[in-house]
């Protein structure tokens, strides 16, 4: 058993494919509450903390790279509050203060729960994620990454350094239900990005499904029903059926959260008031 | 560079500590409490829900239950044991007794370094800022309204004392 402190991402890569079951550390905020109920018993551990190149940001051009170990702080009031309105509304839902001090974006594509909160956000803004090895580096869409509940496409020698996405002029928002505002994990969730210059709104459910699911179907039948090349207001009769569509691409289950029937009704709802936000 | 789980050393209101036999997966908190004895930090839920067990890492307010204490080497951390003697209570803690924020006393040193943070980070916070930065603090006793008191208290006693 050995807790690794790596002070680079180089040195960090040699430990993780020198250890293939040791677990990441980044922000704790998963990990330590798997640890304290003994869901999980730790070997191996690579703290992520010293690691520099994790917390970096980069944006060239309209593109923005951000570091995988960024605390959610930052996008909610911090540096990064600026980069895009959808993650910064997520962050904010995220826990309490001292969660959001602690818990990284790269813990919430590592667990990949169906509830978590960047994920809607970053699959609306069709992010890609950067995953790096003693091998070099290899880029997937989120759409590649996410691949069930709790299962995703990263290799076990493998880091996620940082996310990629483009900035965009529309409007961008995240909507969340849950039992109360503070420290609640999403019932349901949708974050929807409006895109005038490329003529189209994409919108991502959280708590809906295995994985966050994109509506596809919603998306093209909106575009194929409504000038989105501008934010003017749209009629009741279009978000309305909207709103059924995304609601039927939604595959809740039941759990001790909530039913499929609430969850199916409330993205509906999120979906519609969204798109009037972007419509105004 | 690799700590062996068992034998590291933290730095604890600006002293090193060493730590001796210890298992990987323990928390700060846990270390803190049983194997340092600083006893102010407290343990309720231990999944970050409650905040009682809230310390500064680098002067970010985080819950010592969710950090791995062996991977908080080499940062400052401090406790509310580091922000006053038991002698001379700082002004936060004062304000505290003085509007009866204090019933049990449990959620108290949490809240004690939630509020110092926050007055560290923004001088003069709305009503809604307090609110929102003690939201990860949990109080069982008070209903909250003598604590947010206290904080007012002390936000109007920093500012006369400045100006
Ligand atoms: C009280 C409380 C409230 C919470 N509320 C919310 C909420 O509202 N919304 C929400 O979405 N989540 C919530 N969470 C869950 C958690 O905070 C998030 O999932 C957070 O993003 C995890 O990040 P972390 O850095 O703390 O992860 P860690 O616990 O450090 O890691 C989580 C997983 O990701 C892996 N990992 C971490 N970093 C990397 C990396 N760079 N590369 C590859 N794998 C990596 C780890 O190995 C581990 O498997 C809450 C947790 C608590 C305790
Ligand atoms: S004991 Fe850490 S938040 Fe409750
Ligand atoms: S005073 Fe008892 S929990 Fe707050």
């Amino acid at each position: 058993m050995s807790i690794f402190s790596p002070r680079s991402l180089p040195e960090a890569l040699e430990i993780a494919n020198n250890h293939p079951t040791a677990r990441l550390l980044a922000g704790g905020t998963d990990t330590m509450v798997e640890i304290n109920f003994r869901h999980y018993e730790p070997t191996d551990i690579i703290s992520l903390r010293h690691v520099r190149e994790l917390q970096t940001f980069e944006q060239t051009g309209e593109v923005y790279r951000v570091g995988s170990a960024i605390p959610y702080r930052e996008f909610e009031n911090g540096s990064y509050a600026h980069i895009s309105q959808a993650l910064s509304e997520a962050a904010r839902t995220v826990g309490s203060p001292q969660i959001r001090a602690a818990g990284t974006i790269g813990g919430n594509l590592g667990t990949c729960s169906p509830a978590g909160d960047t994920l809607p956000v970053l699959s609306a803004l069709d992010a890609q994620i950067e995953l790096a090895s003693v091998n070099g580096t290899r880029v997937l869409s989120i759409h590649d990454f996410m691949l069930g509940v709790k299962r995703n496409a990263r290799a076990s020698n493998e880091i996620i350094t940082a996310i990629n996405f483009s900035k965009i002029d529309g409007y961008q928002g995240y909507a969340k239900v849950g039992v109360r505002n503070a420290m609640v994990i999403s019932i349901a969730s949708a974050c929807l990005v409006h895109d005038p210059k490329n003529q189209r709104v994409a919108i991502a459910l959280g708590a809906v499904g295995p994985t966050i699911i994109r509506c596809r179907e919603s998306e093209a039948w909106l575009s194929d029903n409504t000038d989105l090349s501008t934010n003017s207001p749209i009629s009741a009769d279009i978000t309305n059926e909207f709103a059924r569509r995304v609601s039927a691409e939604a595959r809740p289950i039941t759990d001790h959260r909530s039913t499929a029937e609430y969850r199916k009704h409330a993205v509906g709802v999120l979906a519609q008031r969204l798109l009037k936000r972007a419509m105004q | 560079m690799s700590t062996s789980p068992e034998m590291y050393s933290l730095r604890v209101n600006g002293t090193e500590q060493h730590v001796k036999d210890a298992w990987i997966g323990e928390s700060l908190l846990y270390v803190l409490r049983e194997r340092l004895g600083f006893m102010g930090a407290k343990g309720a839920c231990e999944q970050g829900e409650c905040g009682s067990c809230t310390v500064l890492i680098n002067n970010d307010a985080v819950c010592s239950c969710l950090v791995m204490a062996a991977s908080a080497i080499d940062t400052d951390i401090t406790t509310v044991e580091g922000l006053a003697t038991t002698e001379t209570p700082n002004d936060i803690q004062q304000a505290f007794v003085t509007e009866g924020a204090v019933q049990c006393g449990f959620c108290t040193p949490g809240l004690i370094v939630a509020v110092h943070h926050l007055l560290e980070t923004n001088s003069s916070p709305s009503e809604i800022e307090v609110k929102e930065a003690l939201s990860g603090n949990i109080c069982r006793c008070t209903g909250y309204g003598r604590i947010f008191s206290a904080v007012q208290l002390v936000i109007s006693q920093r500012e006369k004392s400045v100006s």
